[in-house]
């Protein structure tokens, strides 16, 4: 593979970096530049904002991963999100167990999960995931809601303990925040080494053309499940860092609205592109607050911008520096 | 005898649920058929008509009317709907068009909200909320009503795909758009008829079950997921097949929460619905289109 890269290397120049940093060191600066976030922001309640923003970070990033990569539409992706923050909260509050026990076991919990229902659903191609987790997710709900013995029902779960470092709590928002930091950075680390391997790269031969992924010898069926599964771990990492960091959880931000706002940020960022998220997860949490002003109208004004994003730029917000690229290049030709 | 009488009873229900569901479906069939695409803006028609026929029932004074004035409005707004958001689209494939009726949604209910109100708003059933009452079984007029009223439409709908030229024309474009524009259909006022037709269907449903059930703005979201699955469960993209997904789903949900738990009731519907739906993939009546992998 890379030595026939290399020889067409002129073909492929546009999917190189354009500069010449690695992948990774662009990351890492990319992260440098955040770590400055605290310092730079106003008042604590930024910071949560912040440290939420990178938690739907971790949402949108491991979306993105299975939609715009992997071709495949989720509709269940808060509920593995509700999975993982039940999952670690649960044994947190009832079985007294550490935060950092409960986040590996939200990420396997949320796997379990969607291993469960990709096993029958990803036998098919076409609607069935997307039908098999709006199904999921309305049921995943109507348990977060009704085993109030264990999830505290509507009132949702309370008094989750949050992480901590050497006996010391990380119990507020800046001392939390590098917590989010480090975890988003890893979760993206996570997807840009796996888009880089063997499997990512099935994973788009896959979603370009299954019959021709499956004529190389791809098991599209494993291949998508793997993906699948994986990108509903990393949804029940983010959930276990939002209860710990929250100290509380609810049904409602599990529930299928937000999955589908889920899925419209990975749209709006940019689906397939690596850095697309990150515009996805600024918005998700940003604009709330900013239409927050607006009370009654806030929706209305959310949804046009929404229409509006997608009728100009189906691509994404990431995509707009192509678009205008390709539009100079068209009027110089 | 107790409990064929409380059998009949939840049947009764399960059916007029069901009926509504399956005018849901039906609308969401119709512009799966024309784009490829999953409308998420398709229970908000059905909250639409409901709050509109409540409006002007206020006016007009009489039910029938007002029913046929708000479901006529409604469909103008899923044609303007079309016209505004999906017709726009450079690229019209099925996921952009599934994005942008999720935002059409949104819109959608916000402004039934600002316009019309958060209150939830009813009117009584087309003959007055009385109960009938057969060899012991009281059934509601108004389910009555609905089921009556989801066939006559149902009939109509048949007529207009298997009679008309418009109807034919719709049918062909479905099957396949280019093929159908070579002879001659205009396949871009497909989709928007698609929408019109299906903004009616719901505008029905909210009409004809806000009696049993008042409407509020934020309902629109979950009639649509019933709808939805009710198209699943019956067969994406099949008329016969959203009748008998909305009755199935009415049913489950009826029998589900009067002999398990209503508690549960919608988890019970949706776990039936998955296991069917992975047994028979294309739907209780859909043809066996489905690529295994």
């Amino acid at each position: 593979m890379a030595s026939i890269e290399a020889k067409t290397g002129p073909m492929t120049h546009s999917r190189l970096p354009r500069r010449g940093l690695s992948r990774h060191a662009r990351l890492a600066l990319v992260w440098l530049a955040l770590a400055a976030v605290p310092f730079v922001v106003p008042n604590a309640y930024w910071i949560s904002l912040a440290n939420l923003a990178l938690i739907n970070l971790v949402l949108i990033a491991s979306l993105n991963l299975l939609m715009g990569y992997g071709g495949q539409i989720s509709l269940a992706h808060a509920g593995f999100f509700g999975l993982g923050a039940y999952a670690s909260g649960i044994l947190n509050v009832r079985y007294g167990l550490p935060p950092w026990a409960g986040l590996p076991a939200a990420a396997v919990v949320a796997g379990l999960g969607a291993l469960l229902i990709g096993i029958p659903a990803l036998r098919l191609r076409g609607h069935y995931l997307a039908m098999a987790t709006l199904g999921w997710n309305a049921i995943l709900v109507v348990f977060f809601t009704q085993l109030v013995g264990l999830t505290g029902g509507p009132n949702g779960l309370l008094g989750v303990a949050p992480f901590s470092i050497f006996g010391h709590a990380l119990d507020t928002e800046a001392k939390a925040f590098p917590l989010a930091w480090a975890v988003a950075f890893l979760v993206m680390l996570a997807i840009s080494n796996l888009l880089a391997s063997r499997i990512g790269r099935s994973i788009r031969a896959v979603a370009t053309n299954e019959l021709g992924a499956q004529s190389l010898g791809i098991d599209s069926f494993r291949t998508k499940l793997a993906v699948f599964v994986l990108s509903a771990g990393m949804a029940g990492i983010a959930g276990s860092l939002y209860v710990h960091i929250n100290q509380y959880a609810s049904p409602e931000t599990f529930g299928i609205a937000p999955s589908i706002m889920l899925l419209v940020m990975v749209a709006i960022g940019g689906a397939g592109t690596f850095y697309g998220p990150m515009l996805g997860a600024l918005i998700y949490t940003a604009v709330p607050q900013i239409l927050l002003d607006y009370e009654d109208a806030e929706l209305m004004l959310f949804g046009l911008g929404l229409l509006v994003v997608l009728i100009l730029f189906p691509r994404g917000l990431a995509g707009i520096p192509a678009a205008l690229a390709g539009l100079v290049r068209r009027r110089r030709a | 005898m107790q409990t064929a009488t409380a059998l009949l009873q939840v049947l009764s229900a399960g059916i007029g649920t069901g009926a509504v569901y399956a005018l849901v479906a039906l609308g969401f069939n119709v512009v799966f058929k024309s784009t490829g695409a999953m409308n998420f803006a398709q229970g908000e028609w059905v909250v639409m008509g409901g709050m509109v026929t409540a409006l002007l029932i206020g006016a007009f004074s009489s039910i029938g009317l007002a029913v046929v004035t708000a479901v006529v409005l409604v469909g103008i707004v899923g044609l303007l709907s079309e016209r505004l958001t999906v017709q726009p689209l450079k690229k019209p494939d099925a996921l952009v068009i599934t994005l942008v009726t999720i935002g059409l949604s949104i819109v959608s209910r916000s402004l039934v909200m600002l316009v019309l109100g958060k209150k939830p708003v009813g009117y009584s059933g087309f003959s007055g909320n009385t109960a009938l009452s057969v060899g012991g079984v009281s059934i509601q007029s108004q389910t009555l009503w609905i089921i009556a009223i989801t066939l006559a439409f149902l009939v109509v709908m048949h007529a207009f795909f298997e009679r008309t030229i418009l109807g034919k024309a719709l049918r062909a474009a479905a099957a396949d758009r280019e093929a159908a524009a070579i002879v001659g259909v205009n396949v871009g006022s497909t989709v928007l008829l698609s929408f019109g037709i299906a903004a009616l269907a719901g505008a029905l449903a909210g009409a004809i079950v806000t009696p049993l059930t008042l409407a509020s703005y934020d309902q629109g979201a979950m009639f649509g997921f019933k709808g939805f699955s009710a198209a699943m469960l019956g067969g994406l993209g099949s008329l016969p097949g959203a009748v008998v997904g909305g009755l199935a789903l009415g049913l489950l949900e009826a029998f589900g929460s009067f002999y398990i738990s209503s508690d549960f009731k919608d988890a019970i519907a949706f776990a039936v619905l998955l296991l069917i739906l992975f047994v028979r993939p294309s739907g209780l009546l859909g043809r066996a289109d489905i690529v295994k992998v």
